[in-house]
Formats: structure tokens, C-alpha cells, sequence
């Protein structure tokens, strides 16, 4: 659906170069909710903006459905935005128009009839919940209500894609969530893929499908989401998880400090229902200390976390590690 | 004193709203192009822009005495005399041309970057963005931008007075300055302050009025 072949892009300020997206390569699937995730000047932004090239990419290509974005003559690309949504973190709505007028801008530009405009708006008013502020201007409403006029706006000419750059970063955890279920719900109706652009875990957690985690202009891990929580491979997935609330493990936990070996499960699915730590007391003569514990719900499923300290003979540490890898759990051992 | 007085106020109301109509037909143009064709914008003309700006400069550093004196061919041309109302509102309007272009460069400037990159996104063309973002919202900064012009005008039209352009300032100058008659110097001034008064109250309330941020 989407594809980024080698893109990169430099910034040029006189003598100062700046690389802010170095060669990525990525797929994005149809009907997808795929995340970006990185820390401020990760080069995530930069990289979002060349999907629709707001920002030309300085190398390699972009296809969007196997039409090459990256070749496009300026009237072309124009055409081709049409069917790429957006919305922004401030939201960019016209100041001096109703909201209304604002869903109906994106209309009003392909010259459609009035009647035409006026029930597609109306339909769209409905969609977001916003009816009753359909006369209201954008400094009249809170900010999870001009995020949903925007969202309205980006989807009003049926894109097929939808790009979000930081969308809820300037929102509270409240109107966040509510604005990730809506555009989770418009992904299950209309079929959108979605790409979002995040610094924050628990969008990702939250709505996402894959996730791309970007640090100094690359990507350095790219996963499921479920995949990620259960294992991450890099440093910057690691701290990321623990950014969420009530994820404060690794950073407390030194193996040093204890006389044990320290192990961390990982719990998906069926596996987080069995009484797996008590079956290993039972069976291996070794003697279990939990030392830190959580469960993050993911939108498909959940995946609990337990980090434990196993003490006794190593034999029988190896035993039991032999057998909870048996019981489809994911061990690791810090 | 009323006969002399309704008279003037009544060519100066004449002089500054015809050239107020005419600088902001000639500078409103040139302050859109300004701010597209700048580097980095909607429509990059880098050097066009600095050729434009250029210009705008240089008419801009002329004082208003002498680029009258500049232009009294232009009005011979146009209205077929140097001297008297009408033949002023050439200088007036040429004169003010450049300022509308600066203020209005600096109007819709005021259009926030991430608004016109999401009309990009959704695929605008220029002159949709021009005509249906940049200038609407700006509106209310026009409205003052055109206030502090007609003010500008009501006091270059006092100075074009001076040679023969009619008007308060004429009155001012020609019966209360060379005449010595104080009274209709004096009188003079308080309607020219009533005037500027009256036109920002206004401009004030009506930019207040069409802006809804």
C-alpha cells in the first residue's frame, strides 16, 4: 500500500547539514494503523511529511498503491494529496470560519454543489459528534473538538490514507483516548490505512497495529506491537515501555544486587491465565522472589510482565526455565 | 467660517477615499505577491521577490512633497491638470501603493504556516489558497492595515495642500498659516483630529467585528 524505498533528507543551512531521515526502507499494509515512534528530533515528523511531500525527500522513492508519489510532476501531486488525508498536533483549522465551513473547505475545493456539500458536511458533523457546534468557530471549542474537526476535514474526500503528525500530543489522556477510538473506528469502516506519527507509548499501545521505533533519523526496530511489548529488542523499545505508567522495572532492578539469577516473563494470551510461578515452585526445588510486575493492555490483547528473582541450584534454575519456555512464555534472563 | 470649512473636509473625505480605493487596488496586489513568491512559500520566486521588494523600497523612500512634484506628469496624463483635488489622488494613491503592499505583506503573513500546509495537503491550488485562506483569514488585520492607511492619506493630503492640492490642509495653510488667520488653522486641525479619531474607532470596531479567533 505504502512504500518508502531508501528515502532520506538532508537539511541544508549554509555550512550545517542536517540528516534528519537517513535511507529508511518500510511497508505499510492496507488498512492499517502502523506507528512511528521516537523521541523529539528522531526525524519521525520529517519522514510523515514526505508521504505526502510537504517535505521532498532528498533520495529514494515513495508508492503510494504502486503510483511512484516521488516522480509526480506539482499539478499531479496535488491531485494525488487529495487522496492522502491529514491532520496536525495544532490541529491547523481556519481561524475565521465556522466549523462547518472548515469540513466543507476541503469540498469547496473540488467545486462540488451545495447540496452536495451541505449533506456530505452534515454526515460528516454526525460522524465526529460535533452536530450541535456546527455554527461555532474553532476558538469556541476545546481541543479534542478541533482535532475532530480536522479529522472530519481530512477524511471528508474519502482518502485512502490518513496521516497523523503528533495528533494527540497536544491533548490530555482523556480526549486522547477518545480521539484514538475515533480513528480506529474510521480504519474499521472506511478501510484507511493510518500512519501515525507519536512520541507518546501509549498511542501505540493503545490503537496501533505494527510500530516502527526511529532514533537519529533511522529505524531501529519494527514490530507488531504485541512483539514489541513481549520482547523489545533495542534500548530506546525498552524505555519506551517503561515510559507507560506503572512500568518502572528495568531501571530499579540491578542483577548485581542480588544473589539469584533475574529472569523477566513475558505473558500473552492463554499463557497469563495459568498459574505458571506456583506450578514452578511446585516442581523445581528452587525458591522464587517478585521483585516487579505489570500488565499492559494492548487494543488486541494484553501482555503481562513479571520479573522474578529464582534462587537455588543451577541445575534446577535451567530446568525450570526449560520449562516455562515450554509453557509458551517468553523468558528472558537479565 | 462653516462655508469654508464643509467645503474642504467634504474634498478632503473626496481625496482620501478615492486614493484609499486606488492604493489598495494597486498595493494589495503586490502585497500578495510579496508574501506567495517569497522563498519558501506557496509560490517561490525568490528573485522576482527581491526585484519586487526592491521597488517597493525605493518608492517608499521617496517623501511624499517631492514624489508629487515626480508624478505631476502622470496626473497631467490622467486627469489632465497638476493642481487641485482630483489631480491629487494620482500622487496620493501612487504614493500609498507601496505602504498598503508592505502593510498588507505583513497582514497575511499573519496566517499561521500549518494552515496553508494543510490546504497543501489537502491539495489546493494557489490561487485557492490565496483567495480562500490566506486573505479571509486575515481579514481583521487587513481592516486595520486599510484604517492605518486612510489615515496615512488624510495626512499626506494635508501635505499635498501645500502645492495646491485642496482640502483642510490647504485651508490650514493657505488662510490659517499665510493668512494669519489662527482661528481656521486651529478649526481646521480639530476636524482633521475628529477625522483620524472617527476612522480608527471604526477600523478598530469592524476588525473587531469580522474576526471570530
Amino acid at each position: 500500500m505504502i512504500k518508502i524505498a531508501n528515502v532520506s533528507k538532508v537539511f541544508e543551512n549554509g555550512k550545517t547539514k542536517l540528516e534528519a531521515v537517513k535511507d529508511i526502507s518500510l511497508k505499510i499494509n492496507k488498512g492499517e494503523i502502523f506507528g512511528i515512534i521516537g523521541l523529539s528530533g528522531a526525524g519521525k515528523s520529517t519522514l510523515i511529511r514526505c508521504l505526502n511531500r510537504l517535505e521532498e525527500p532528498t533520495e529514494g522513492k515513495i508508492f503510494i498503491n504502486d503510483l511512484e508519489l516521488t516522480s509526480l510532476n506539482k499539478e499531479d501531486l496535488r491531485l494525488a494529496r487529495k487522496n492522502i488525508g491529514m491532520i496536525f498536533q495544532h490541529f491547523n483549522l481556519l481561524d475565521q470560519k465556522t466549523v462547518y465551513e472548515n469540513i466543507a473547505f476541503p469540498l469547496r475545493l473540488e467545486k462540488l454543489g451545495k447540496k452536495q456539500i451541505d449533506a456530505r458536511v452534515n454526515q460528516l458533523l454526525e460522524y465526529v459528534d460535533l452536530k450541535d457546534k456546527k455554527n461555532n468557530y474553532p476558538s469556541q471549542l476545546s481541543g479534542g473538538q478541533k482535532q475532530r474537526v480536522a479529522i472530519a476535514r481530512a477524511i471528508a474526500n474519502n482518502p485512502k490514507i490518513l496521516l497523523s503528525d503528533e495528533g494527540t500530543s497536544a491533548l490530555d489522556p482523556k480526549t486522547t483516548k477518545s480521539i484514538l477510538e475515533l480513528l480506529k473506528k474510521i480504519r474499521d469502516e472506511f478501510n484507511i490505512t493510518i500512519v501515525m506519527i507519536t512520541h507518546q507509548m501509549e498511542v501505540v499501545k493503545e490503537i496501533c497495529d505494527r510500530v516502527a521505533i526511529m532514533e537519529n533519523g533511522q529505524i531501529v526496530e519494527i514490530n507488531t506491537v504485541e512483539n514489541l511489548f513481549k520482547n523489545p529488542k533495542t534500548k530506546v523499545a525498552h524505555s519506551f515501555i517503561n515510559s507507560l505508567q506503572g512500568n518502572v522495572e528495568e531501571e530499579i532492578i540491578n542483577p548485581k544486587n542480588y544473589k539469584g539469577k533475574i529472569i523477566r516473563l513475558s505473558f500473552m494470551g492463554d499463557s497469563a491465565k495459568k498459574p505458571i510461578v506456583s506450578k514452578v515452585i511446585r516442581n523445581f526445588n528452587i525458591d522464587v522472589n517478585i521483585l516487579s510486575g505489570n500488565i499492559n493492555k494492548l487494543h488486541a490483547s494484553s501482555i503481562g510482565n513479571l520479573t522474578l528473582e529464582l534462587i537455588g541450584e543451577d541445575d534446577e534454575i535451567n530446568n525450570a526455565l526449560l520449562f516455562l519456555k515450554n509453557e509458551s512464555v517468553h523468558v528472558e534472563v537479565i | 467660517m462653516a462655508e469654508m470649512i464643509i467645503p474642504s473636509i467634504l474634498e478632503t473625505i473626496y481625496m482620501v477615499s478615492v486614493s484609499t480605493i486606488f492604493s489598495i487596488l494597486l498595493g494589495f496586489p503586490l502585497g500578495v505577491l510579496l508574501v506567495i513568491t517569497e522563498k519558501g512559500s506557496i509560490w517561490e520566486k525568490p528573485l522576482f521577490n527581491k526585484i519586487l521588494g526592491g521597488i517597493i523600497n525605493v518608492l517608499r523612500s521617496i517623501p511624499f512633497i517631492i514624489l508629487m512634484i515626480i508624478v505631476f506628469p502622470i496626473s497631467k496624463l490622467i486627469v489632465g491638470k497638476t493642481i487641485g483635488t482630483t489631480a491629487t489622488i494620482v500622487p496620493l494613491s501612487i504614493a500609498a501603493a507601496p505602504f498598503v503592499a508592505r502593510v498588507m505583506e505583513g497582514s497575511l503573513k499573519e496566517t499561521p504556516k500549518g494552515v496553508i500546509e494543510s490546504s497543501l495537503a489537502m491539495g489546493a491550488t494557489v490561487p485557492q489558497i490565496v483567495f480562500k485562506v490566506l486573505i479571509p483569514e486575515s481579514l481583521p488585520s487587513i481592516v486595520s492595515g486599510i484604517t492605518l492607511t486612510i489615515i496615512n492619506l488624510i495626512g499626506y493630503s494635508a501635505m499635498a495642500g501645500a502645492i495646491g492640492g485642496g482640502g483642510l490642509g490647504n485651508l490650514a495653510i493657505r488662510f490659517g498659516l499665510y493668512s494669519r488667520k489662527t482661528d481656521i488653522m486651529i478649526a481646521s486641525i480639530i476636524v482633521i483630529i475628529i477625522l483620524v479619531q472617527g476612522i480608527q474607532f471604526l477600523g478598530n470596531r469592524i476588525s473587531k467585528i469580522v474576526n471570530k479567533k
